[in-house]
């Protein structure tokens, strides 16, 4: 009680300061009087009364202070009168204050951009309600280790028979041709199991998710849309439930729409939500094939992940024990949803925080050393404040108040930057980070900038700071006062040192990521990409009632490609493609006994390809044939393999002639040629999958029962004389004339595909030669700073010198000089404290040691050069010292 | 001079006490009335008296209001709440204790 009503008392005790004031001197006057009238009374003169009873007071000035302290709050009127104090002392250096404020802001703004994409795609939980429950479920053989789809009759075994999940679901990517309404049109979708939505915990903005009954075969065709699709083509009509819809020209009934806040992996252009119990084909239904299907599943409360995965390994013991030809040694990966989400990406992302640190620590530096020359002018300064009375830690508050004041202002500005800055970035380089839908600035990017701004502040305001609490009083005052210019001296070099190996590292970073992206751009990946445009066709329904139709529907496709106008070569395919998709099929050799289960086979790579497709690839053919126009549905099977295969299966070079067991499509090809190996995995990563072997078959050679599975979709690759995607309008053109129900969609040149998967590596290659760069140019200015300060000290020294005899050269050498020793030091520093650091890029840079020479001989020579270009300046403005001007200042 | 300035803390029992035993008085009066009962070898320091009886005030343990002098000056006034009789008794107690153990403290010795 009596805390709180003195701090109300206090508070209140912070206004009408001047009422207050005066009722104090009115209560000190009628004091002194009384004291005056007792000392009359003894009989004093009254000068003499009035000298002793003031005497007896002392300072009003001390007492009114006393008294003001105790009135009020004086810590809150402290910082209020050193903000007052720092902000006209801002305005009052405008040049100081642009400077520094620019420096921080970009150092800040750097960090919070980053931090927004640490925080958006690492920290932030899933966006799903208690989404650190959920998890996604592979299929994981010894073939596999990274995990597989899953096939549809594991996925119902595993739902019907785990104990740890509340809800399991299946989805896979698929693609549908919307027709009846207006243009057709391609949507991008999900085929899902009626728990999806419940297990990830959405719910329909309009209408119901997929019932248990409709995801079987055989049940109602229903439909859920996005709600962006809902907006595009309903005008989000609240009637539009019960609507039908035509997808691949099936009549769905359309029973709910999906928020457009909800996304899965793939980006915003999943629009298409089906049953997948009602697909019937029996490729599907096969145990041994995936698909591309994927299994969602919510673990129930209290259960860990080890739990489930025992109990996961428990089921698929037993599904090897039922169906020991597709699950032999094939058991189940369970991770957590975001883990698999974010896979790979955490640890370029806290290099590059660690890297975006650097560049705030040479914004400080910087700032610290801006303070710390300005400091000088300020001795005088505060020597006289301290004289009256300012105590050490008044002034050292003083100036940490300042610093933290600019650290604010620099972090809000840079808050700025990074909210405007972040987008544009990500926009420029899609592919390189998953969730990136997800990043903002929220209150913990907020708080994160708060507080690096607030010990930005205070981390350069110290050093000043720590100066003056040690500057000696009695020295400061006397004229000139150069009394602690050593320690300065020591602390801008130091500074300088620091700036220069810091700046290093980031260079030696940025460096190596170039050198590394250059190494894979130089990677044959066993295709030539120059002017190959690859794209998707699908017909409608009609085209597609039987094999024979398929197949002439095929052949049309692959004709108007063929025969349009700057077309050197085209191919339909199917199955994989380099570096964009990829399709598994396992084999044995013909003669040699077959392996009990699908994981004791060999798995290949299996491309579906015309005879155009070699030349329209550049793939370079080894020994014996391609597939030609000679191998057709009734000529025997040939598959032609690459050069991997051959190696390891046919040592003796007698390849050519063999048979090969293609499982699953059930035929026996004869090997008739042999092209080179494709890196399909990626530039970089190609040798560390299991799967290295790769099969061309050709697509008009496979079986009638297959066929329906192209009708989702056919691609075209093709090489052109131009550029690919100019011939892209007449080619559309060209296959109009087949039929307008015809759709082009995903297409795509090679080079892009062959630059996508390389994303990530180019956004941290961008990323940190963004950094290094702000750090050259920072420490760049520091150094500048440095010894241009440097030559305004020692202007009468250059004077004297001069006027003694030296030359000009001998001064910019004794400039320049210095310039060059501090930055070789920093340069020594940083590549020390590069070679440890770099360790951590290690999975980031390809084909070079992360301790390259030729990196770190070529920045360091950058970082000299850039240092001495900087002194340069201030050391030409040395060299023009009159010295008959500078000694007439002594 | 052989005059003590007032310790530390003890100020606000003597300024309590003496409003206690005089009733309505003023700052000065507050001051000459300590230093009488010391036998003037206290010096009241005016540049904590008044921040002393701010803090009182602040804590309600005294009020004040102007009045004018018996020379007729203008003056402020202080009086004791009834917190503050309170606190007069409260702090009193304390002290008695906490002399009578530093008296322990320091006594002589033999006579523990």
């Amino acid at each position: 009680m009596k805390t709180v009503r003195a701090a109300v008392s206090r508070i209140s005790g912070m206004f009408a300061r001047d009422r207050r004031d005066s009722e104090l001197q009115a209560e000190l006057e009628s004091h002194v009087q009384m004291h005056v009238d007792d000392y009359l009374r003894s009989g004093m003169s009254p000068q003499e009364a009035r000298r002793q009873a003031l005497l007896k007071l002392g300072s009003v000035e001390k007492v009114t202070e006393a008294y003001r302290e105790q009135r009020g709050l004086p810590f809150l009127e402290t910082l209020a009168q050193d903000l007052r104090f720092a902000f006209r002392s801002m305005r009052k250096n405008a040049g100081f204050t642009c400077i520094a404020l620019l420096t921080l802001a970009l150092g800040i703004g750097a960090n919070t951009a980053l931090f927004s994409v640490v925080n958006g795609v690492l920290l932030n939980p899933l966006p799903y309600p208690d989404s650190e429950h959920l998890a996604i479920l592979f299929s994981q053989s010894k073939n596999f280790e990274q995990g597989q789809s899953v096939s549809y009759p594991n996925y119902l075994d595993w739902e019907r028979q785990n104990k740890s999940f509340t809800w399991m679901a299946a989805f896979r990517d698929d693609d549908w041709n919307q027709t009846g309404q207006s243009e057709a049109e391609r949507l991008h979708g999900y085929m899902v199991s009626s728990g999806f939505f419940s297990t990830l915990g959405v719910v329909p903005v309009i209408g119901r998710t997929i019932l248990p009954d409709e995801d079987r075969i055989g049940g109602a065709p229903v439909v859920m849309i996005g709600q962006g699709l809902w907006q595009r083509k309903f005008g989000s009509s609240p009637n539009i439930l019960r609507k039908t819809m035509i997808l691949n020209g099936v009549g769905y009934t359309i029973v709910g729409v999906v928020p457009a806040s909800f996304h899965l992996y793939s980006g915003d252009n999943t629009e298409i939500y089906v049953p997948i119990g009602q697909w019937n084909d029996p490729t599907f239904l096969n145990r041994r094939v995936g698909m591309g299907m994927r299994v969602l599943a919510r673990l129930k409360p209290g259960v860990g992940l080890e739990q489930a995965r025992s109990d996961m390994d428990g089921i698929a013991r037993n599904l090897a024990a039922a169906y020991p030809e597709s699950n032999s040694g094939s058991g189940v990966s369970v991770m957590r949803l975001k883990d698999d989400m974010v896979r790979g990406i955490g640890s370029t992302l806290f290099v590059l925080l660690g890297a975006v640190g650097f560049v705030l620590l040479i914004a400080c530096t910087n700032v610290a050393n801006l303070l710390l020359a300005r400091s000088t002018g300020r001795t005088r300064e505060f020597a006289v404040r301290s004289a009256l009375g300012a105590s050490q830690s008044r002034l050292v508050r003083q100036l940490l108040t300042e610093s933290a004041l600019l650290g604010l202002i620099g972090g809000g500005i840079g808050l700025i930057i990074a909210a405007e800055g972040t987008k544009p970035l990500i926009a420029a380089l899609p592919h390189a980070l998953p969730r990136s839908r997800e990043i903002g600035v929220d209150s913990r990017v907020l708080l994160f900038t708060f507080s690096v701004s607030i010990a930005a502040g205070i981390l350069f305001g110290l050093v000043p700071a720590f100066k003056a609490w040690r500057t000696n009083l009695q020295e400061s005052l006397k004229e000139g006062g150069r009394g602690s210019s050593g320690t300065r001296h020591r602390a801008q070099n130091a500074f300088v040192i620091l700036e220069m190996a810091v700046a290093l590292v980031l260079l030696v970073g940025s460096g190596l990521m170039i050198r590394s992206l250059v190494r894979l751009l130089g990677v044959n990946p066993g295709f030539d990409a120059h002017n190959v445009l690859t794209f998707n066709v699908t017909m409608p329904p009609a085209f597609m009632s039987d094999a024979q139709h398929i197949r002439t529907a095929l052949r049309q496709v692959r004709d108007a490609v063929r025969n349009t106008a700057g077309v050197q070569a085209a191919s339909l395919i199917a199955g994989s493609l380099p570096m964009n998709g990829d399709s598994e099929l396992p084999f044995w050799l013909q003669g040699q006994p077959k392996p009990a289960n699908d994981s004791e086979m060999n798995w290949a790579l299996f491309y579906l390809a015309e005879p155009g497709y070699r030349q329209a690839m550049g793939t370079p053919l080894l020994r014996g044939r391609f597939i030609t126009d000679a191998d057709t549905e009734k000529s025997t099977p040939v598959v032609v393999i690459d050069e991997f295969l051959a190696n390891k299966f046919f040592p003796n070079g007698d390849a050519i002639g063999k048979r090969l067991n293609l499982g699953i499509l059930e035929l026996q090809p004869e090997i008739v040629g042999i092209v080179g190996h494709v890196k399909h995995w990626g530039l970089d990563t190609d040798s560390q999958n299991k799967i290295q072997a790769q099969v061309y078959f050709p697509l008009v050679q496979v079986p009638d029962k297959f066929l329906p599975l192209l009708t989702s979709g056919v691609g075209v690759v093709l090489r052109s004389r131009n550029e690919p995607m100019s011939l892209l309008p007449s080619i559309r053109h060209s296959i109009s004339q087949i039929n307008s129900e015809h759709v082009i969609y995903g297409s795509q040149t090679l080079e892009e595909i062959v630059s996508d998967s390389l994303a990530d590596r180019r956004f941290a290659m961008v990323l940190l030669g963004v950094f290094a760069g702000l750090a050259l140019l920072l420490s760049s200015i520091g150094i500048y700073g440095v010894i241009s300060y440097l030559v305004g000290q020692r202007i009468q020294e250059i004077g004297t010198r001069m006027a003694l005899g030296a030359q000009r050269r001998d001064v910019m050498q004794l400039i320049l000089g210095r310039g060059v020793l501090l930055a070789a030091i920093g340069v020594c520093v940083g590549a020390l404290l590069a070679v440890a650091l770099t360790r951590q890029m290690r999975s980031m840079i390809y084909g070079v040691s992360a301790a390259d020479p030729v990196t770190f001989l070529g920045v360091s020579l950058l970082l000299m050069l850039v240092a001495v270009a900087a002194c340069y300046v201030p050391a030409r403005r040395a060299m023009r010292v009159d010295p008959m001007m500078a000694l007439r200042y002594e | 001079m052989g005059e003590k300035e007032v310790r530390q803390g003890t100020l606000a029992l003597m300024v309590l006490k003496t409003l206690e035993s005089m009733g309505t008085l003023h700052g000065y009066g507050i001051a000459r009335r300590i230093e009488q009962i010391s036998g003037d070898l206290l010096s009241v320091n005016y540049g904590t008296l008044y921040p002393a009886l701010l803090k009182l005030e602040q804590e309600g343990y005294i009020a004040s209001e102007w009045g004018v002098s018996e020379n007729n000056r203008r003056a402020k006034y202080y009086r004791l709440t009834r917190a503050g009789k309170k606190q007069v008794e409260r702090e009193t107690q304390d002290w008695h204790e906490t002399t009578a153990i530093l008296a322990r403290f320091l006594a002589p010795e033999e006579s523990q």
